[in-house]
């Protein structure tokens, strides 16, 4: 779609307010809560943002869309985030981890993905987890916890609901990467909420009481 | 197709874009397989979860600096 802009591009572009507020209110949460993956500082967080939405204002009239708006958008958080962070001299270490973070490639076999065969919860229907609130926040906190890429990804496909190709593009990484970090970090999640499940608790970790009233303590809605 | 094949192929099952080449072979060892059969289970109800978790951040307000600059731009 190189020559067709969607009628809400045009009409940002266009300078209509009511739009952008609407593009800020759709897409802000989402991008301070990618923002926090790069840094630890929620300050530091809320001023990738702003940059970003600064960025995007000034870039608006050259933005063509043959990306999606949110992949342009969330595309610029990224590089604002890797500058910004480059200053910070705490997320130097957090880089140099990530690059060797990939260890296994598709078919190459995968021991110990799960350390025991998995057991069913004793639920009719493990779809329906999502309607537990305590799930969700075991589930939020495993997701807080997952090393940098894999929440990245995590978050930006399961989370974002963005496609496998446009996470490709928002991180530069390849298809073959993404596909093994997200399942990665998908089978940590699994886990978490598989531990959770079973007996309620961590038998290595902190009780889900705990972690609960930690989430809820950062402030979850 | 044995569980490390079926493993790999999970990602592609819960977008329901398995090769064609692939679909029966990941259908059958689903079904003779208890465990593959539960993690899958596990792991779509784990992605299905995540879509639905609550935001955490208001940051959905536009602030006044952000409609000055986008009122400069113009």
């Amino acid at each position: 779609m190189s020559d067709i802009e969607s009628p809400f591009l045009a009409k940002l572009k266009d300078g209509d307010e009511a739009a952008f507020a609407g593009l800020v209110a759709d897409l802000g949460p989402g991008l301070l809560d990618f923002a926090r993956t790069f840094t630890s500082s929620t300050a530091l967080a809320e001023d990738i943002v702003q940059e970003t939405w600064l960025a995007v204002i000034r870039g608006l009239h050259a933005f063509e869309g043959r990306a999606s708006l949110k992949t342009w958008i969330f595309s610029i958080l990224v590089r604002r985030a890797r500058t910004i962070a480059a200053r910070d001299a705490r997320l130097h270490a957090r880089a140099a981890a990530r690059a060797v973070e990939v260890e296994w490639e598709p078919g190459q076999g995968r021991r110990g993905l799960w350390d025991e065969t998995p057991i069913p919860w004793s639920v009719e229907d493990p779809e329906a987890i999502h309607q537990s609130q305590e799930a969700l926040l075991v589930l939020q906190a495993a997701l807080d916890g997952l090393p940098e890429m894999q929440r990245q990804v995590v978050l930006l496909r399961d989370v974002e609901g963005l496609s496998a190709g446009e996470v490709c593009n928002i991180l530069a990484l390849s298809e073959t990467n993404v596909r093994v970090i997200l399942h990665r970090g998908r089978a940590k999640l699994r886990q978490a909420l598989d531990r959770y499940m079973r007996d309620g608790a961590t038998s290595d970790g902190p009780a889900t009481s705990e972690i609960v009233g930690r989430v809820a303590a950062r402030g979850i809605r | 197709m044995n569980c490390y094949e079926a493993i790999d192929l999970m990602g592609d099952a819960i977008e329901n874009r398995v090769p064609s080449e692939s679909r029966t072979g990941f259908e059958e060892h689903l079904d003779e397989c208890p465990a593959c059969c539960t993690y899958f289970e596990q792991l779509q109800a784990t992605v299905s979860a995540l879509a639905r978790l609550p935001r955490r951040s208001d940051s959905g307000v536009l602030t006044q600096d952000l409609l000055d600059a986008f009122r400069r731009s113009r």
